[in-house]
């Protein structure tokens, strides 16, 4: 469970406003459902945030609750106007958490 | 004879009719999440984003399908106009289900390296309602758009 996917280009121009697309494997249990044998309430655990940083300074984040589907999909856009590194990272409630990399040369 | 047949038909007719609307009153009353309290839970929500200011009309464009056949992923979009430059940018955009059993679905936050204040997702809808988003600009001023979606299966477990 829980495997991030980033899609984003390998590079760009200066300034260029490009697309981040990114994915999370992860059931998001609202806390609503029962388990169909046992009649109980599944207990709740979904991803609370998510947290786009570039050369360490944020340009995007979500507050997620639970009703955001099952496998988080988040598209974003941002601009950069020098070469680094995009770090991904979501946490769930429980406090656990989940990153992904991804260098992107400015041309 | 007839008119005895006749009036026993009515007779009938009318006890099954006023039945069913006890029934339909007695189900309203009776249920704790009825349209009154989410609607409540809706207002907390805003103004837990909005404080005491009205948001205006106009600027955020959300997009979402006008049909949903299944209410457990329902992609929706939106984009806010701004420049997007240092001084003058998008900071949150707060998105609301109206009927959900939580209003809240998700709050995005921006930059000026965003570039675009935009973003696509997906949700989970209960049922038919009004999706609701409202930015928050980086001077505090508020804009909301909002869109019907039907929900034919709904999605929230149970």
């Amino acid at each position: 469970m829980a495997k991030p996917r980033v899609k984003a280009p390998d590079k760009v121009k200066a300034g260029e406003i490009f697309e981040v697309k990114t994915l999370i494997s992860h059931k998001m249990e609202t806390g609503l459902r029962k388990d169909s044998k046992t009649g109980e309430t599944i207990p709740r655990n979904i991803i609370d945030s998510f947290v786009a940083k570039f050369n360490g300074a944020q340009v995007f984040a979500v507050q997620s609750h639970a009703a955001i589907s099952a496998n988080p999909y988040f598209a974003f856009y941002m601009k950069a106007n020098k070469s680094g590194e995009l770090e991904l990272t979501w946490r769930e409630e429980t406090g656990k958490t989940w990153s992904a990399k991804k260098t992107i040369t400015v041309e | 004879m007839t008119a005895k047949v006749e009036l026993m038909r009515v007779g009938r007719r009318d006890f099954v009719r006023g039945a069913t609307a006890v029934a339909a009153m007695a189900a309203i009353i009776s249920l704790p999440g009825g349209p009154a309290h989410a609607e409540r839970n809706l207002q907390e929500a805003m103004k837990s984003v909005t404080g005491d200011a009205k948001p205006m009309e106009g600027k955020v464009s959300l997009t979402l399908p006008e049909i949903a056949e299944n209410g457990n992923t329902v992609p929706f979009s939106f984009t806010v106009e701004s420049p997007m430059s240092d001084t003058d940018y998008v900071k949150a955009v707060h998105i609301f289900a109206s009927g959900n059993p939580r209003p809240d679905v998700a709050s995005f936050m921006f930059s000026p390296a965003s570039g675009k204040a935009a973003a696509n997702s997906r949700m989970r809808l209960a049922k038919t309602q009004d999706v609701i988003a409202i930015a928050q600009m980086s001077d505090g001023k508020l804009y909301m758009a909002k869109r019907t979606v039907k929900v034919t299966i709904g999605g929230c477990g149970g």
